[in-house]
């Protein structure tokens, strides 16, 4: 709790706990700060409460116990319309991308425009023309070219589909972004460029990045920082070259998987 | 400073057709409101009516439910029941002369579906008056026009069935030298018999509630109490009736979706 | 040929599926004896038929009937077409409501117990009680009506939304979109079309009973049709029919057409 003291920190996770059934607790006592740049990545084997993390921080799911900080408010205890402003500023990635099937690529992408639209420009479809021509920006900076905009977002490969779900992300105009398993669905090269996208996006739009991921290759490669969570808690918080066999040992237990 | 892009959700043609469908909900929505007759005078005294309605329906006749009610529910249930069974044996045959994979006589096609379509269109109580013209009134009108009506939805529905029956083990059969008869048993009906038994439920469900007014223009039933009550003015007795029609109605529907959930 | 095991049979007695075959048998016999359903009357019943049948024919096209007949199938249609506008209309929230994975518990209880209401009661006998309210004519057809629509595509529409993927509405929800929004852009892309297709049916059927509320004085074909009935007009009869099935048909094919716009 070093840089929590200074309170210079975009989101700060204090003494997070969450439990799915009372006494079983899938988080325990999470205390966590993130700066406002940077991607950091969350390992840890499956079911240790890194997805939870994750839609703890933007609500997707409420927190037993605890406070997360981010931009002055605590989102553990907002609900109705302040949930939803503050929502808008945190952008989200998901595992199986989580597209409208049957709209198309740029509807798609205007989705993350919907805090900010009424909802009779989203039925009309009449989004301000900034928007649009944003949205057709996003498409050609994550690698589709402007002809996929009016495809159904169901005749996309996986890869494309997730270049997709990120332009939704970053539609948001988000002060955070996080990814939950953005890769796990994908084959190992798509992988690769969809985190060097992420890691491209983080530097180039000064946007912050959050990432759940299995792969701890990956991890080492494209995070500045590597949070490793085992049991619901952290056990390393550090640069991804301070993370040694032994802390791997700890968090995913045995020795087998190397 | 780039082109403004522009984005359209449609494509030219599927607009056309949207902007001509809701154009033609519009006309034929604003044609009937303008020139459907409502005598508004009936109107204004309708809150007044409906609460007097109510009103007259509570207390229950309790008294009127072994006299008369008892009887005609165990009548409607008969009505539905052997409608639906009428139906189902009358509807298999010509489904399977409607199906085009099983019979390949575009004539003897058109013949059975014609006879579904004709079966469909005509309401079980416009099937009824013409059954209590031939037959008179009762029970027997009642059964014929339950099965009558429900033939069509039997034949089309189980003849889609057939239609989408897989080609493969109809194939082996016919390779091995099967007759045409064994095709069917161990061909075809393998592979529809689920969807004839959910057929045959859901008609069943729907035939207990047809069924209920058949009384109406004398075919048998608990309608004919009803009728009988309506027309007398006894609303209480009206109330009871409504609320028997409405437990027999929950019960079917609890008993065909627990079996349609254990034989499926 | 030494062992004489005994295998098991090649092909089992399904003995559930042939005791139900045999119960449904013996209740036919039964319920057929409760009925009264002689041979005899069915034999007396089409000696009827043949002069029933003899009376209908020809149709009776006299301009007169025509006009009669035509302006009741127009109200009939009429009937249909507002039923099945505002009860699809009211049948988009009531059915919003009933889906358990978008309407808090208590709404989709209370929204599920009116459907099964407004489903439980056959169309004629809700045209009854509306008949006693706003009196006789077509309104009380519309109405009738509406209940049923609201019945059946509420109903359909709730289970549609209870079985759309949950994921795309949890994406939208993320970038803290409101309910309407979500509802627009999430949730109407995945169930418009079975939507459409649920309303088009219904109007189908709406038809079909429209031409029948009439015999409880609830506006639309079924009164001229009732009437001729009672008179043993049976060659009027025989029109009306004719023309409800041509109605039907044309019906059908329409509903078709319009199904494939949306898909």
């Amino acid at each position: 709790m070093t840089r929590a003291e200074t309170g210079a920190s975009l989101l700060s996770i204090r003494h997070l706990r969450k439990e799915y059934r009372p006494g079983q607790p899938v988080l325990k006592d999470v205390s966590l700060d993130f700066p406002s740049v940077g991607v950091t990545a969350i390992i840890g084997p499956s079911g240790t409460g890194k997805s939870t993390l994750i839609r703890c921080v933007n609500r997707l799911v409420t927190p037993t116990s605890g406070e997360i900080l981010f931009e002055g408010q605590d989102m553990a205890k907002l609900s109705g319309s302040t949930l939803r402003l503050m929502r808008r500023r945190i952008g989200m990635v998901f595992q199986e991308y989580n597209l409208v099937d049957r709209l198309s690529v740029i509807e798609n992408v205007l989705c993350g425009r919907l805090g900010y639209v009424a909802p009779w420009r989203a039925f009309m479809r009449r989004f301000p023309p900034e928007d649009i021509a944003r949205a057709f920006d996003l498409i050609d900076a994550v690698g589709l070219s402007e002809e996929f905009a009016t495809r159904r977002a169901d005749a996309l490969s996986g890869g494309q589909r997730q270049r997709v779900g990120i332009a939704r992300a970053i539609m948001q105009q988000p002060a955070l972004v996080l990814a939950d398993e953005p890769t796990s669905s994908l084959d190992p090269k798509t992988s690769v460029e969809i985190m060097e996208l992420l890691a491209e996006i983080s530097t180039s739009r000064g946007v912050p990045i959050i990432v759940n991921i299995h792969n701890v290759e990956l991890a080492k490669r494209f995070a500045t920082r590597i949070i490793g969570m085992t049991g619901g808690a952290v056990v390393y918080d550090g640069p991804p070259g301070g993370l040694e066999t032994a802390h791997l040992h700890q968090i995913y237990g045995g020795e087998d998987f190397l | 400073m780039s082109v403004p892009r522009v984005w359209q959700r449609f494509t030219l043609a599927e607009r056309i057709a949207r902007a001509i469908l809701y154009v033609c909900v519009v006309i034929a929505v604003v044609w009937s409101i303008r020139t459907i007759e409502v005598i508004p005078e009936f109107l204004y005294d309708a809150p007044e009516q409906t609460a007097d309605l109510f009103s007259r329906m509570w207390p229950f006749d309790w008294a009127f439910y072994p006299k008369a009610i008892h009887a005609a529910l165990i009548e409607t249930f008969h009505i539905a029941t052997l409608g639906t069974l009428i139906a189902i044996v009358l509807a298999l045959p010509l489904s399977f002369l409607a199906a085009r994979n099983f019979v390949s006589n575009p004539l003897l096609n058109f013949v059975a579906q014609f006879i579904f379509v004709a079966s469909r269109s005509v309401n079980s109580l416009i099937w009824a008056l013409l059954f209590v013209a031939i037959f008179g009134p009762g029970a027997l009108s009642g059964v014929l026009s339950i099965a009558f009506r429900s033939i069509g939805f039997v034949g089309k529905l189980f003849g889609e069935a057939l239609e989408e029956a897989q080609v493969g083990p109809i194939e082996a059969l016919t390779a091995a030298g099967a007759p045409r008869s064994m095709l069917l048993v161990k061909g075809y009906w393998p592979q529809v018999e689920p969807a004839f038994w959910s057929i045959a439920l859901l008609r069943w469900d729907i035939n207990i509630r047809e069924s209920a007014v058949l009384g109406l223009v004398g075919a048998g039933g608990i309608g004919v109490a009803l009728d009988a009550a309506m027309n007398n003015l006894y609303w209480d007795q009206v109330g009871l009736i409504l609320a028997v029609i409405f437990a027999v109605v929950i019960v079917t529907e609890i008993v065909t979706s627990s079996i349609r959930s254990r034989i499926l | 040929m030494s062992v004489t095991r005994a295998r098991p049979p090649a092909f089992p007695v399904n003995w559930p599926s042939r005791l139900a075959w045999i119960g449904l048998a013996l209740y036919t016999l039964y319920a057929t004896s409760i009925l009264d359903l002689t041979w005899q009357r069915f034999v007396v019943g089409l000696g009827n038929g043949a002069k029933f049948l003899s009376r209908m024919f020809p149709p009776n096209l006299a301009a007169d009937k025509l006009a009669l007949i035509s302006d009741g199938m127009i109200e009939s249609i009429q009937i249909a077409v507002l039923a099945t506008f505002f009860g699809v209309l009211l049948s988009l929230p009531l059915g919003l409501a009933a889906a358990r994975n978008l309407a808090p518990g208590w709404l989709s209880w209370s929204a599920r117990g009116l459907i099964a209401v407004f489903r439980s009661f056959h169309p004629v006998i809700v045209s009854i009680l509306f008949v006693k309210a706003v009196g006789f004519g077509a309104l009380a057809g519309i109405l009738a009506l509406i209940v049923s629509t609201m019945g059946f595509v509420a109903k359909l529409f709730a289970e549609v939304v209870e079985e759309m993927s949950p994921k795309p509405v949890e994406a939208v929800r993320a970038t803290g979109a409101n309910f309407l929004n979500l509802l627009v852009m999430a949730v109407m892309p995945q169930v418009t079309a079975r939507f459409v297709g649920l309303s088009v049916y219904q109007l189908d059927s709406n038809l079909r009973n429209s031409t029948m509320v009439g015999i409880v004085g609830g506006g639309g074909i079924g009164a001229p049709l009732f009437t001729a009935y009672q008179r043993f007009d049976y060659d009027v009869v025989l029109t009306i029919l004719i023309a409800i099935i041509l109605l039907i048909l044309l019906a059908e094919m329409v509903s078709g057409r319009i199904r494939r716009i949306f898909l």
